[in-house]
């Protein structure tokens, strides 16, 4: 796919909605709103990482136990953590659009560079948390460029989750207890 | 006066028609197109400098024409040092405030070219301290870096930009307290240089050199007792542009007296990919003429200045014997002091034990242990070892030599102490490390620090 075509689609929107404005009838956008479009990203993105958590991590790592998973897993031979394969993921659509862009954060990150930077990153990642169950929706501008941003609770979904984090030398918080929100996924879209 | 004015119109057009065909000749028919270099490049790209499309691939395009450069030759080394700070870490929208002080989606951005004035020995082009400009922080999280000088990531030992596989946390603490001398000190034995399967081994008989050429006397025999003939590898496997067809005995108009390395890479694909890709090599990847070590800017032996770099220039056509060109072919060109003290040192001392049949297979260290080291990589679940060509791979910074040569036989700690010490690279690591590198002990303190801390926790302290 054309990596321009989604941004390309939420100009076409934007000008529809001003055309719409101007003439003061009321049609339905021809493309997609950005938060359908975040929150399908959302739904795709959730469901691989509860996947990968479930069947993958705690099925052969702390079920079976036939692999490790580890922080390492190049030198350890091992399975990437579920964080780490979420990135992997990330990097790899960096490197093929500018469509948009996620990452995965936490108010309680064990790397430091995974702590919210931005104030709407750090607004919404305390919405999710003290709201569960719900999303958090704005735009923002950075280097210049406006974006949509959501941000969509990440939950602790599998005994995997809730160990590693408790456990890890660099953890700020090892109370985290099956269904909590311990972060949340930033999906950023340029407007 | 108004006659005066046209014929220096008319001149003026002359000289502006001929200087733009004199430029325009120079760069697009002359080989000749110093004239358009527009400062020295660094010591990494020297060698291509005049081949200018090298790096500048079109007219058009900017930076992003310039990165495709970069990342078409370095991509693959950085993807496998798992580069710390990639691309994708900066084209982050969260991240765009800080490109304001580095714009870190370019390799440029930190290694420009043509600007020998700021270049430093990395090929960095910036200041020490840009290390700053996002970890300024850092004693926050990291109380035991507080009050160091932001120049001395790096330098230090510590740290590097993109590849910290040999320095990171967990591997520091993993590898902490070993000895300086490993119990077993043995690099891994190479497996054969090719996957490609011959019939049979040959003798001289089976020699199918067309009978209307003349050749030295000595090759038949150098042939006969290298691996090409106890692999099945006969003359016209090298000598013919079309070698596998080529059948014993046959004649051909298609005979080559001087294969280069092409032919070479129908067997040893990652061997000459590997050469391609180094120092020796990079002039003929970029169509120029073969790399000499008078066009080096290391100190070079003097009668050597005039050999042409190929893979025969240090393999010995016909003998293509291993042992010469782990030591004698390098030692045969380079002549800098780290060079010069080989032959005294331990290292050199183990070798000769090896090859002389007195030590085992993989106990001594040649040059080409460290600077063609034997890399291990899984093939259909099994380890092959095969010889990194590119001897520049693993030479910048210092500390990526670590983990695929030095702890074959060295403890961590004075891998990494060594490696730092100016003085003992120099003397081809003659004596003990004067310095002691301090990442290991304080990410130990950290990990102490950790565990008394959750120790508290959980006992309520």
């Amino acid at each position: 796919m054309n990596s321009k075509t989604p941004r390309f689609t939420l100009i076409t929107l934007t000008s529809l909605a001003l055309l719409s404005g101007c003439s003061g009838e009321t049609e339905a956008p021809a493309g997609i709103a950005p938060q359908k479009f975040t929150d399908a990203l959302f739904a795709v993105m959730e469901a691989d990482r509860t996947v990968y958590t479930r069947k993958v991590v705690q099925r052969l790592a702390n079920e079976e136990k036939v692999i490790k998973a580890s922080e390492h897993w190049s030198d350890d031979k091992a399975l990437p953590l579920p964080a780490q394969m979420f990135r992997f993921g990330s990097e790899a659509v960096a490197e093929k659009t500018d469509a948009f862009s996620y990452t995965l954060q936490s108010i309680w990150p064990i790397n430091e560079q995974n702590s919210p930077k931005t104030q709407m990153e750090r607004d919404g990642l305390q919405y999710v948390v003290d709201n569960p169950g719900k999303n958090f929706y704005g735009e923002e501008t950075l280097g210049g460029v406006t974006y949509f941003t959501a941000v969509y609770p990440d939950v602790a979904v599998s005994p995997a989750c809730v160990s590693c984090h408790n456990e890890h030398r660099d953890t700020p918080r090892s109370d985290f207890k099956i269904g909590d929100v311990m972060g949340g996924v930033v999906i950023r879209v340029p407007l | 006066m108004r006659m005066s004015n046209t014929l220096l119109w008319i001149l003026w057009a002359l000289v502006t028609l001929a200087l733009c065909g004199w430029l325009g000749y120079r760069l697009l028919l002359s080989d000749d197109n110093e004239i358009f270099l527009l400062g020295q490049t660094s010591h990494g790209h020297h060698q291509i400098e005049l081949a200018c499309t090298s790096c500048h691939t079109s007219a058009f395009g900017g930076q992003e024409v310039l990165q495709d450069a970069c990342m078409n030759c370095h991509g693959d080394a950085l993807k496998a040092a798992q580069d710390d700070h990639p691309r994708s870490k900066f084209t982050d929208p969260r991240n765009a405030d800080r490109l304001a002080e580095i714009d870190a989606r370019y390799c440029v951005a930190c290694h420009r070219e043509h600007k020998p004035e700021l270049t430093g020995e990395m090929g960095v082009t910036r200041p020490d301290d840009f290390c700053f400009h996002c970890h300024a922080n850092i004693a926050e999280t990291r109380p035991s870096h507080a009050g160091m000088e932001f120049n001395t990531c790096a330098s230090a030992g510590c740290h590097n930009y993109h590849d910290n596989t040999a320095l990171y946390e967990d591997f520091l603490l993993t590898h902490a307290g070993q000895p300086d001398f490993l119990e077993k000190m043995r690099v891994p034995v190479r497996h054969p240089a090719t996957d490609e399967v011959h019939a049979k081994a040959l003798t001289l008989a089976d020699i199918d050199m067309p009978k209307t050429l003349s050749m030295d006397s000595a090759i038949p025999s150098q042939w006969q007792h290298s691996a090409h003939a106890r692999s099945g590898v006969n003359c016209s496997d090298c000598h013919n542009d079309n070698g596998a067809e080529y059948g014993a005995g046959s004649q051909t108009s298609a005979w080559i007296d001087k294969p280069d390395h092409n032919s070479c890479r129908s067997c040893h694909q990652e061997q000459v990919s590997g050469f391609l890709s180094g120092m020796h090599g990079m002039r003929l990847a970029a169509g120029l003429t073969p790399m000499r070590p008078a066009l080096s800017w290391k100190p070079m032996r003097e009668q050597a200045a005039d050999i042409t770099l190929s893979c025969n220039s240090c393999h010995l056509a016909h003998d293509y014997n291993p042992v010469p060109a782990a030591t004698e072919s390098c030692l045969g060109c380079h002549a800098d002091n780290h060079s010069l003290a080989y032959k005294n040192s331990k290292h050199a001392a183990l070798w000769q034990q090896e090859i002389s049949g007195n030590a085992d297979s993989g106990s001594g260290v040649s040059c080409a242990t460290c600077h063609l080291p034997r890399e291990t990589h899984k093939k259909n679940g099994k380890d092959v070892v095969r010889v990194q060509h590119n001897q520049n791979h693993n030479l910048r910074p210092v500390e990526k030599m670590a983990r695929d040569v030095c702890m074959h036989c060295h403890g961590l700690d004075f891998t990494l102490d060594a490696l730092a010490d100016p003085v003992l690279r120099a003397n081809n690591f003659q004596g003990r490390p004067a310095t002691q590198i301090k990442s290991i002990r304080m990410a130990e303190e950290r990990l102490r620090q950790q565990q008394e801390s959750r120790q508290n926790r959980s006992t309520g302290q």
